[in-house]
């Protein structure tokens, strides 16, 4: 085994590591009896440093990495890997500097040291190739996901919202792992690849009950990741109850990652059910169980996704309209979110088309989610609370704060010309191209006419922070670095909304052949 | 140059949000430059669209999303020109009867204008999706318009307008991708989609869920119910909005969008129940009843305002009924309905909202009564039988030009709807009358009540003369002169009815 290969090839994670110690080590060794904002400002900058290291360490280009025994892929780079990978740093970096005015916990050594080792292990599973280092990455991610929810130790819900994520999240783990032992048990690998193959082959026509209950198991684990109806019911508590810059890392970054993993699995299995119609087209003796009325990977799993997504799509923004606490809001707004990449994962086709818009769609999802953790932070730390009453008057209280609240929930709901719009269209579009049937087009008619639903709570927000009258109109200061990062959240919102073409163009880049 | 209007629009809304707070008058003065400045725009594109005939000419073709083929396109012809023209009227109109908004004066200028621009947007898109965007740019300021400068029950009225609207605009999207995944063309142009030849069987489908749509926005029973409750519920500049021109935007679409590009879905199914064989048949029959249906309930009206509204679900059927006839007059008398239509709502809002109700504080017609308004605010009077006249249809305004064409070309299409469509404009007399009557000229005896108000009517200002003329000119130029903007109608509505996709 070439230890020097894979080394290089995780470079970036390296670099996230490496940081994580020496904020650590900055923060604990040097900085023991400072001030705290001069603690949170330098250990932010390591922060942001070790993720800017990362980005530069980034591949992409090349093979990734390749287990040299067998052939076998380990880490996948360029493509939607890279995509994500960069949009991750990206909006790590965000949520870090999102930290400026952080007055939750004295230690933020910790915090960031945890963030970038829960960022690494996002690095890793939008990366992956292979069970075992999905299943590493993910357990990674989680941990550190769990932890940063628990930080704010003064508070009851948030260590009530930490141990009901990690109960769901250990759960869905050993639910995860089981699945995977089934697959591996049928192909006898644990490279993606491989199993693919032989799922879709005879071994997995032989094993077909045994490869449904694997899917399902796996389906569980993934879901709970990406907070997909049923498997949702940790989201809301956490949303509510985590430190706001940790609910945004969980709400933007982890995002980004599970669904670049789903993205990897889903091209996969486009490429393998490709390379096995190609082979029967010159072996037609070969056998070939699909057409046996087995359903193979791909069928399967588009049904699975289905019901994950119609599920989502439809109790996310119905649930959403009864909340009067906005982060609870902003929680079953991401499972709808998350409904509609669902529904982009299950008519999966022209791996890059739909990879392309479903990538578009997490990251400026996620670019907005943290804009609105964000906001909703500051309004609390004024207000105390985040009931819905807190964003009374906001406009007479901090007319900036209230432009930039308009902007990034509009682009929510999805009007033009904010970037939400672009994102739902291209997403509804690569579904439509994929399956011009009548059971996509149905999908997508519920898709669009739940987000005419879901602009009703977002006004909701909107009417009380610009229409009624304020109850208290002290004026709300915020920190000008966090302030910096909301004016650059929503003028990344209007730009890339009037010019949809620059995101669309640099992801199709990745592509090549696009 | 007309791209200039959406310009314009949008700096100045960008403009007035950054004005001082305290300021009302900056405020005021900058908003009626920049509409005066995009209707002197409109009046000059259409000047020069005179000498070519009002040919189409494309103002701006540049790729905006080339992945998908979707173009900045805009473009004008004859139909756009004088949706413009109307656009630039009613915006300046709006404007001087907002002369008296105090609360936040610079940001309810600032929805205004983004407003405005959104409709100019609509009117001179010729990319499908460039319009979509436009149309959808136009909800969200009337949300905020109606909920903080609104009067009765104004959350609940913005609220259902949002909703309607948005629903409305939810259909049409779906109608938008299907057509886009369908026709496998590279371009969203309307033209070339027009060209794409799409199957019969899809447009057959999509021609209603468009159709429905952008109806909704244009008030077409039994969708309309947004539209009283949300002109009652408008300040006056956002009524005479609602109804000048965004109701249009809802029938331009249908006109632009839903025929155009699914000519087929016209086609008769090829059984008939009821005597109605088609999807044409559905909405024409659909803008009867609400033709007959708003003037019937405006009649029962107890407020003032109320009345109005209802009339505007009326005079839109007749706009929709054209737009059905899908023949070269009634298609030529909804065009020139809807600059009409646009014209004389605006004018009876402006009336009724601004220069009665903030004077009297009611808009009950049975408080009114008792006031004598035709004494003591005589200019209010005499402006309100002009402005109901020209709703009646009387000959010598643009209504009586436009019902007109509507109902020979239906009479031509299917005698039916005209007869009833007749016992609609009847009616219609017969409200417009019980309104002025009550509001104005009963000689009912004053009641304790009236006395506390007694010397209190203000005297009318000068920009609510300035605006009450603007709309009377318009609407009598154009009754009586009406080839003005038929010659840049009927050519557009050629192009259209052969085919040519515009």
């Amino acid at each position: 085994m070439n230890y020097a290969d894979l080394f290089r090839a995780t470079l970036p994670e390296t670099a996230l590591e490496v940081g994580a110690l020496v904020v650590l080590v900055v923060d604990l060794g040097f900085l023991r009896k400072s001030a705290l904002n001069l603690r949170v400002a330098v250990a932010a900058l390591l922060g942001v440093a070790g993720c800017t290291a990362a980005l530069w360490m980034l591949p992409f280009q090349g093979m990734g990495f390749v287990y040299p025994g067998t052939g076998e892929m380990l880490l996948a780079s360029g493509g939607s890997s890279a995509v994500a990978q960069i949009g991750i740093l990206l909006l790590t970096v965000l949520t870090l500097l999102l930290l400026a005015d952080a007055t939750f916990t004295q230690h933020v050594g910790e915090y960031v040291a945890v963030v970038l080792m829960a960022a690494a292990g996002g690095l890793l599973i939008a990366a992956a190739q292979d069970l075992l280092v999905i299943f590493v990455g993910l357990e990674l991610l989680s941990l550190g996901l769990y932890i940063l929810t628990a930080f704010a130790k003064r508070s009851g819900k948030s260590a009530e919202a930490a141990i009901k994520y990690y109960l769901f999240g250990g759960m869905s783990a050993a639910f995860l792992l089981f699945g995977f032992s089934y697959l591996y048990g049928i192909a006898g690998s644990t490279n993606l690849y491989r199993i693919l193959l032989a799922v879709d082959g005879p071994q997995g026509a032989q094993a077909a009950p045994l490869l449904y209950v694997a899917l399902v198991m796996i389906a569980a684990g993934l879901g709970f990741k990406v907070a997909a109806v049923p498997f949702h019911l940790w989201a809301p508590d956490t949303y509510e109850g985590a430190p706001a810059p940790a609910a945004a890392f969980i709400a933007s970054v982890s995002k980004v990652a599970s669904f670049a993993l789903l993205i990897l699995i889903g091209t996969a299995a486009l490429q393998v059910f490709e390379a096995i119609h190609v082979m029967a087209k010159y072996e037609p003796q070969a056998h070939i169980p699909a057409a046996h009325g087995f359903w193979g990977f791909s069928v399967s799993w588009s049904l699975i996704l289905v019901v994950l997504a119609l599920a989502s799509m439809v109790l996310g923004n119905l649930a959403a309209l009864a909340q009067t606490s906005v982060r609870r809001l902003l929680a079953y707004s991401a499972i709808a979110h998350a409904g509609y990449m669902l529904l982009g994962l299950a008519y999966f086709s022209n791996a890059s088309r739909s990879a392309a818009a479903i990538l578009y769609y997490v990251l400026t999802y996620g670019l907005t989610t943290i804009g609105a953790f964000g906001v909703v932070g500051a309004v609390e730390k004024a207000a105390g609370s985040d009931r819905l009453d807190a964003f009374l008057g906001l406009h007479k209280r901090n007319p900036l704060l209230a432009a930039v609240l308009l902007v990034l929930f509009l682009s929510l709901a999805g009007i033009p010309p904010l970037v939400g719009f672009w994102a739902k269209f291209n997403l509804f579009a690569a579904v439509l191209h994929a399956s011009p049937t009548g059971m996509a087009l149905g999908l997508v008619i519920l898709a669009v006419g739940m987000s005419a639903v879901s602009l009703y709570y977002y006004l909701q927000v909107l009417k009380r922070a610009w229409v009624m009258p304020a109850v208290d109109e002290t004026p709300i200061a915020v920190h000008p670095v966090t302030m910096a990062v909301l004016l650059l959240v929503s003028a990344g919102v209007v730009l890339l909304g009037c010019f949809p073409a620059l995101l669309q163009g640099w992801i199709a880049g990745f592509y090549p052949g696009m | 140059m007309l791209a200039w209007t959406i310009y314009l629009s949008f700096a100045g809304a960008l403009a007035q949000a950054l004005l001082p707070k305290d300021k009302p008058s900056i405020s005021r003065w900058l908003a009626l430059a920049v509409a005066l400045a995009g209707l002197a725009l409109a009046v000059a594109g259409f000047a020069a669209g005179i000498p070519n005939h009002f040919a189409r000419v494309t103002i701006i073709d540049a790729p905006w999303v080339p992945s998908m083929g979707i173009h900045y396109l805009l473009a004008a012809d004859g139909i756009s020109l004088v949706l413009v023209l109307l656009t630039g009227l009613a915006a300046v109109a709006g404007v001087l009867f907002s002369w008296n908004i105090e609360l936040r004066t610079n940001e309810f200028f600032a929805f205004y204008l983004a407003l405005i621009g959104g409709v100019y947007g609509v009117f001179l898109s010729f990319d499908l999706f460039l319009l979509f965007v436009f149309y959808e740019i136009a909800i969200v300021p009337k949300y905020f318009l109606i909920a903080i400068w609104g009067s009765t029950r104004r959350e609940y009225g913005a609220m259902k307008l949002a909703l309607y609207s948005f629903v409305g605009s939810a259909m049409v999207l779906v109608g938008l991708l299907a057509a886009y995944a369908t026709s496998g063309s590279h371009s969203t142009g309307l033209v070339s989609l027009a060209h794409a030849g799409l199957p019969v069987s899809f447009q057959m489908w999509c021609f209603p869920l468009v159709f429905t749509g952008f109806a909704i926005l244009a008030g077409m029973w039994p969708f309309h119910t947004w539209a009283p409750t949300g002109h009652v519920a408008a300040p006056t500049a956002a009524s005479m909005l609602l109804a000048g021109v965004v109701m249009k935007l809802g029938a331009y679409g249908c006109l632009r969008v839903a025929i155009s590009l699914f000519p087929h879905g016209m086609d008769p199914w090829g059984f008939s129940l009821l005597g109605v064989g088609s999807w044409r048949d559905v909405f024409a029959v659909l803008a009867v009843i609400g033709i007959v249906y708003g003037a019937l309930v405006a009649l029962a009206q107890t407020d003032f305002k109320f009345v109005i509204g209802y009339s505007s679900v009326s005079h839109m059927g007749f706009v929709l009924l054209g737009l059905m006839t899908l023949n070269q007059i009634g298609m030529t008398g909804a065009v020139l309905q809807m600059f009409s239509h646009g014209v004389i709502a605006g004018l009876l809002f402006a009336i009724v909202g601004r220069i009665v109700y903030e004077r009297t504080h009611t808009r009950q017609l049975a408080e009114l009564e008792t006031m004598h308004l035709s004494k003591r605010l005589p200019f209010a009077a005499w402006a309100f039988v002009i402005a109901g006249m020209a709703s009646m249809g009387l000959p010598g305004f643009s209504g009586f030009v436009a019902e007109l064409q509507v109902l020979v070309g239906s009479w031509i299409a299917k005698p039916g709807w005209t007869i009833a469509a007749g016992v609609g404009i009847v009616v219609g007399v017969a409200y417009t009358w019980r309104a002025l009557q009550k509001a104005f000229f009963s000689d009912a005896p004053p009641s304790a009540h009236m006395h506390e108000h007694a010397h209190e009517l203000a005297a009318i200002t000068v920009p609510e003369i300035a605006g009450v003329m603007l709309l009377v000119a318009a609407t009598l130029i154009v009754g009586l002169y009406p080839r003005i903007l038929l010659e840049a109608i009927e050519p557009a509505v050629k192009t259209l009815l052969a085919g040519g996709g515009q």
